[in-house]
């Protein structure tokens, strides 16, 4: 080895390192650049979106709960209130064995076998990472004793809540109806109405009634406190708040005085009563019998409670007032006769001879009357007073199917009255075309006959009846059934004042004439007499019969021979004063027999009631005690 | 006059400019800690400690003579493999991985040690066979990495043996290893890469799939990944300020102080403040590269070299990993991030680069 070929080497050697070199100072120069725009990427580029990201990481919005509107009558008397109370709840998520933990709690705090069984059920229908009430209106020794020993139970909290309470409870059932729980199906529904973010701290929605319909207005609008929260959840500060805005408070046009007077008067009667003002379409009494306590559903009814009310034959879940649909009956014909004015078939002084029977031409069959042997002669006038049916077989023929239709349709039959509450039934008013669409059938003659008494296919609610009573009452002159007077508004606005839905505008003859017979039906001669004796105010009124079941050619209707679900129904419609009415009814008592033993003297304890401040006399009494210890 | 004599005799194979790099570095280290660390000063103490033990190594070891650093090259790879193997057969297991060794008195990781023997051994190999260089040495040395590499990646340590195996890659390519023979390696990398994703354990592989794409498991196995990204991202241009990031102070950044310090620092001080850090550490391996480049043996530019390199990996993997550009590897910040292990492991490296610089300029002078 020459020391000049080491320098060779050793030259070359350190050439070719410099290469290396300068290559790895380029590879370190690369990479170095790709951090920088990387990070570039990261804080300039999309700085916005990951400031949003750290943003919702550290910021935790609490709901705060609005408080729900208070429900009052006209005359301020609350029918639905909130009370603050105390709540045992259990997260399942986070509790490992649910049914000991649920008896560790049951040894502090008593959990009656119904509480249970509610509890079961929300287990079954709740939503996800939700709390559930396994009791609720926890006692002060309960609450201490728990507050003692929760250590124990993760999962398990004690929340402060407002309660919902209707103080009338099953008296204005079908008319408020209630809150509960809210379930996944509701929640689906927020979301796509885009409403989910105001309840994001609710458990409860309007079911049924006033509180469904109102929902919007009794919610109110949920606050929000947007706390500052570490990684584990815990609070830090709280950043900001935003007071929630309590529901509006509702007024309704209900009297709850007459409420009270009207459910007691049915006794052990199931039916359903409307009262209307016919001034201004004001309701002022709904009953449904029987009802329910809105009470049970609030935190989810138990299981037992719900298979009784659901499996009771008298159905006290369905409101009648709304969606019962029955046929009129004879309380069809002062708007039946009003149609045969209007269309000039009937003269006020026509005059029939009644055999007791109604045949069409050229057919043996005989539509009775409800009199045996007939009403001897019978015009306009008599023929609402005695409810004289082959007046009126004959009137039906001659006007026919469709010019009936096209007259009553006017008065609400057959449709919506758009009432505000949800699940109004339409009732049924016939026509040929409606026959043809829906059976595919010709209309027979016969089919009109009895259609001219209300029976057949007609079918109406207590609802649409009470409204074209109070809509004959102000002479034709119709006002939309309402049961909200007004919504809790500032001092400075004033409601609305209601408009007239329509005028019919009925000649005054055709009036006076109808309304004055109606007047007759509860004097001497009339078929409401037996209620309305003595009474200090004139009454206009109507009785009808709806025939559950139909009675054999030849055989005769008895009420003994019937079991007690197939006995006709009872219908009352009334206005009084007759002359210058404050107040339209309809009442219907279901299997109640003849309208004129028991329906109108629900009539007449609500109208003496309204217009003479009167509660019951002792002598009835009896019946409403009886009444009142069932209840 | 003793006082001069003192300082001169201390600063004797001191480098000032590394030094003045280095201590920058160590000052950010510093100052995100107590930010870390919630205000908290017990971090930045315990760092302190960690750095006063890893100056006393790097003086020691940059008066060291030359020889007797490359003397120790055998002795110091034997001993470290004895311990990896004795690791392997009897360590203690701590998170899934048996990675220290009980020494009776303390826990000892001696893969931390092999991050010096590794290139200390094969920078004394290449020098030993200079002058008659052949395949047959690229293949020992090669072996001479491997072996160490593969009873790592065992412990599992993915971190660990990345970065030493890239100490001993920088090694054998400074030393010139064909061009051809690092495209085969390559080559037969790629080709083998299915059958090391078998070899990987489960919590490796999860790691490498969540950078693809970690919102897959934005609550497991990427929360760390995405959080770090959140706190880069949400930084901006400026940074949200000294001690007020919120990522960092609201317990959302997983271990702030270690592998994730970058992510602290880059809420806090933003692109700017990146830029900066870069800078600083451009500016320690830059000089790292001026000292290679001056080295006069085989051995020392090797040395140099693979230190300087090994360097710049280090941070370039944790920066990496927490921008979300590679995956979740669990290598700390070079110098910022708290441990006394790494500080002491990269400061005697620098301990050795000073050596290489002053001695060389004493032999000239």
């Amino acid at each position: 080895m020459t020391p000049h070929v080491e320098l060779k080497n050793h030259q070359r050697e350190r050439y070719l390192f410099s290469l290396r070199l300068i290559f790895c100072l380029g590879f370190v120069g690369v990479l170095m650049t790709a951090l920088v725009a990387r990070t570039f990427y990261l804080q300039v580029w999309k700085h916005e979106y990951f400031d949003t990201m750290a943003e919702s990481n550290r910021i935790f919005v609490v709901p705060i709960v609005p408080n729900r509107g208070v429900i009052t009558d006209r005359h301020g008397e609350v029918l639905a209130r909130n009370y603050a109370g105390y709540t045992l709840e259990l997260t399942p998520e986070k509790i490992p064995d649910l049914n000991a933990t649920i008896e560790e709690i049951g040894k502090l705090v008593e959990i009656k076998p119904k509480d249970l069984r509610r509890f079961r059920k929300l287990m079954s229908e709740r939503r996800s990472l939700q709390t559930l009430p396994v009791k609720t209106r926890l006692t002060d020794g309960e609450l201490a004793r728990f507050a003692a020993q929760r250590y124990r139970f993760p999962g398990v909290e004690i929340k402060a809540r407002l309660f919902r309470e209707y103080p009338l409870s099953a008296t204005t059932s079908h008319l408020l109806g209630y809150i509960g729980r809210i379930n996944q199906q509701e929640l689906d529904d927020l979301e796509k109405k885009d409403l989910a973010g105001n309840y994001l701290g609710s458990d409860y929605i309007g079911k049924t009634g006033i509180e469904e319909r109102y929902e919007k207005e009794m919610h109110g609008v949920t606050g929000l406190e947007q706390i500052e929260v570490d990684a584990g959840g815990r609070a830090v500060r709280m950043l900001s708040r935003t007071p929630p805005q309590s529901g509006k408070d509702l007024q309704l046009t209900l009297d709850a005085g007459l409420q009270k007077v009207a459910e007691e008067a049915f006794g052990e009667y199931r039916g359903a009563l409307v009262v209307i003002d016919p001034a201004n379409g004001e309701i002022l009494s709904f009953v449904s019998k029987p009802g329910y306590d809105p009470n049970l559903f609030i935190d989810g009814i138990d299981t037992e409670s719900w298979d009784a009310l659901n499996n009771s034959p008298d159905v006290p879940l369905n409101n009648r007032a709304l969606r019962g649909q029955y046929p009129p009956g004879s309380t069809i014909k002062p708007f039946m006769a009003l149609t045969g004015l209007h269309y000039d078939v009937r003269s006020p002084d026509f005059a029939i001879s009644d055999p007791g029977f109604y045949t069409l031409q050229g057919s043996s069959h005989q539509y009775r009357d409800w009199k045996t042997g007939g009403h001897g002669k019978v015009d306009m006038f008599k023929s609402i007073v005695v409810s004289c049916d082959t007046y009126y077989y004959g009137l039906a023929t001659e006007l026919g199917i469709d010019r009936m239709h096209e007259y009553l349709e006017q008065f609400g039959f057959g449709k919506h009255t758009g009432i505000d509450l949800k699940g109004e039934t339409s009732g049924l008013l016939p026509s040929s075309e409606w026959k043809m669409k829906r059976y595919q059938q010709i209309w027979y003659p016969g089919d009109t006959v009895s259609a001219g008494i209300g029976q057949g296919y007609n079918l109406v609610t207590p609802l649409q009846l009470a409204f074209a009573t109070a809509t004959l009452a102000n002479d034709g002159v119709a006002y939309q059934p309402h049961l909200v007077k007004d919504i809790q508004h500032a001092p400075n606005e004033n409601p609305a004042q209601p408009e007239p839905l329509f005028d019919l505008h009925i000649p005054a003859a055709h009036l006076s004439l109808v309304k004055s017979a109606m007047a007759a039906v509860v004097k001497p001669g009339g078929t409401a007499v037996g209620a309305f004796w003595g009474v200090p105010y004139p009454v206009a009124g109507k009785t009808g019969t709806a025939q559950v079941i139909g009675v054999k050619q030849g055989e005769k209707y008895d009420a003994e021979k019937v079991s007690e679900y197939n006995r006709d129904h009872a219908w009352f419609i009334a206005f009084a004063p007759a002359d210058k009415p404050r107040i339209a009814l309809a009442v219907l008592v279901e299997n109640g027999g003849h309208g004129g033993s028991t329906a109108a003297p629900i009539a007449r304890k609500v109208l003496d009631f309204y217009l003479l401040g009167k509660k019951p006399k002792p002598m009835q009494k009896v019946q409403e005690q009886a009444g009142a210890e069932d209840d | 006059m003793s006082l001069q004599l003192i300082k001169q005799r201390f600063m004797l194979h001191m480098d000032p400019i590394l030094l003045s790099g280095l201590g920058a570095l160590l000052l950010v280290s510093l100052l995100v800690l107590y930010s870390a660390g919630g205000g908290n000063g017990m971090r930045v103490l315990g760092q302190l400690g960690n750095i006063a033990i890893g100056f006393v190594a790097l003086w020691v070891v940059a008066n060291m003579p030359l020889h007797w650093l490359m003397r120790s090259a055998v002795p110091i790879y034997v001993l470290g493999m004895l311990m990896l193997v004795g690791v392997a057969l009897f360590g203690e297991i701590s998170h899934g991985a048996r990675r220290w060794l009980n020494l009776g008195f303390m826990n000892f990781q001696p893969s931390e040690l092999m991050k010096i023997a590794v290139p200390l051994m094969m920078a004394w190999y290449f020098e030993k066979h200079e002058a008659t260089l052949t395949m047959k040495n690229y293949v020992i040395a090669t072996l001479l990495l491997l072996m160490p590499v593969a009873l790592i990646v065992r412990q599992p340590d993915l971190g660990t043996s990345i970065l030493i195996g890239a100490s001993g890659f920088y090694v054998l390519f400074l030393a010139g290893l064909s061009w051809r023979v690092i495209g085969g390696l390559l080559l037969t990398a790629a080709a083998s890469a299915p059958f090391l994703w078998n070899m990987l354990h489960d919590y490796q592989r999860h790691r490498i799939m969540m950078l693809l794409d970690p919102s897959q498991d934005a609550l497991g196995k990427g929360y760390h990944t995405i959080q770090g990204m959140i706190a880069v991202g949400s930084g901006g241009l400026l940074g949200k300020g000294y001690m007020q990031g919120t990522q960092t102070h609201l317990d959302f950044l997983p271990e702030r102080t270690t592998d994730f310090i970058f992510a602290v620092y880059s809420e806090e001080f933003g692109f700017v403040g990146n830029l900066f850090l870069l800078g600083l550490f451009a500016f320690v391996i830059g000089r790292g590269f001026m000292i290679t480049a001056k080295a006069s043996t085989y051995f020392t530019r090797l040395m140099a070299g693979s230190i300087t390199l090994t360097f710049f990996t280090y941070a370039f993997v944790n920066m990496g990993m927490v921008s979300g550009i590679l995956p979740v590897v669990g290598v700390p910040l070079p110098l910022i991030s708290y441990g006394g292990t790494s500080m002491l492991t990269l400061l005697l490296g620098f301990g050795v680069l000073m050596s290489i610089h002053t001695h060389q300029r004493l032999v000239k002078t």
